[in-house]
């Protein structure tokens, strides 16, 4: 059992099915965690059921001003930030030929831009500790692609790349910078599809099944713990298979 | 002046393990002292928290030597 008693975790996107759950395992290994979201309702629902050691902080990652405010937020709410996971995101998904600038921006402000400032945000207090986790929630369509997805693949497969650079800088502080890049995982967002589109999606997965939130729960509090103080730069493909990187 | 180089000297020391007498007013950080870029910005980022200032990034790349860190926090605080 990974133990993170005593470690403080900001959760973005906690709001949503993936980030519940992985403030829910991060909580569970003992962590105080502050759970971040636009959705202030589904957050408090979250913060009572798991009791003490959390905190909300409702965030639109769009409002460039409350992107800056929350590391500080954070840090008022808990004393420090220990482990940071990047999971907020969003998708305006068009045809590359119709996509408009605006749907190409929002998508790389929020999952992109937000996270760069992010890091940064609680980049100081980790260089002094000593010890950081950063753990960047990309996606299967960073490293392959996906049609319809051109703003969403480019921001996840940027979220890596910076993972890796900030990885390098910091290695030396004790701080490990990771992405996870989950494929098909059961979420409110996925049940939307049709019987059809399941079947067809469900062929391309050697596992022959969708991924779990609380898989990727798993693979964010093993990159979160002490024991992966070794490994930085690198995405840990949570896929069932589907793409074998 | 020479309380500020004390407590500017003191962290220098501490933070980059060096010897006190090679701290002087010429050293530069990253070619004397050892330092390597990132060490240059936790430099930075202790001597505004001793000092209680803020030092813009702008002004950060100026002060490459020990003398540029006394004579701008001098004139800072």
């Amino acid at each position: 059992m990974l133990d993170l008693t005593d470690k403080t975790a900001l959760v973005t996107g906690a709001s949503g099915g993936i980030g519940a759950e992985i403030a829910r395992v991060l909580h569970k290994a003992g962590a105080t965690v502050a759970i971040s979201g636009t959705r202030t309702e589904p957050l408090e629902a979250l913060a009572s059921e798991l009791g003490e050691r959390v905190h909300v902080l409702p965030c639109n990652l769009s409002d460039a001003a409350a992107v800056d405010a929350l590391p500080k937020q954070a840090v008022e709410a808990m004393g420090r930030v220990d482990v940071l996971v990047n999971n907020a995101g969003i998708t305006r998904d068009n045809l590359f030929m119709r996509m408009s600038d605006d749907e190409w921006n929002s998508v790389l402000d929020v999952n992109l831009t937000a996270t760069m400032k992010l890091c940064r945000g609680v980049l100081r207090g980790m260089m002094k500790a000593r010890w950081g986790r950063i753990i960047n929630i990309s996606s299967i369509v960073g490293a392959i692609g996906n049609p319809g997805q051109a703003n969403y693949a480019a921001s996840k497969a940027g979220m890596i790349a910076m993972s890796k650079s900030l990885a390098y800088e910091v290695a030396s502080r004790g701080i490990t910078v990771n992405a996870v890049a989950p494929g098909f995982i059961t979420t409110p967002m996925t049940d939307k599809l049709t019987d059809d589109q399941k079947t067809n999606l469900l062929s391309q997965i050697p596992a022959g099944r969708m991924g779990e939130a609380r898989e990727i729960a798993a693979a964010v509090a093993y990159l979160a713990s002490a024991d992966a103080g070794y490994v930085t730069g690198t995405t840990l493909h949570v896929n069932g298979g589907m793409a074998m990187l | 002046m020479s309380d500020i180089a004390d407590r500017v000297r003191k962290i220098v020391v501490e933070h980059l393990g060096v010897e006190e007498d090679k701290v002087v007013e010429n050293a530069s950080f990253i070619d004397d002292l050892g330092a390597d870029s990132l060490d240059t910005v936790e430099l930075v980022m202790a001597f505004e928290e001793e000092f209680g200032i803020e030092i813009p990034d702008d002004a950060a790349e100026t002060i490459q030597t020990f003398g540029d860190a006394v004579k701008f926090i001098s004139e800072a605080s």
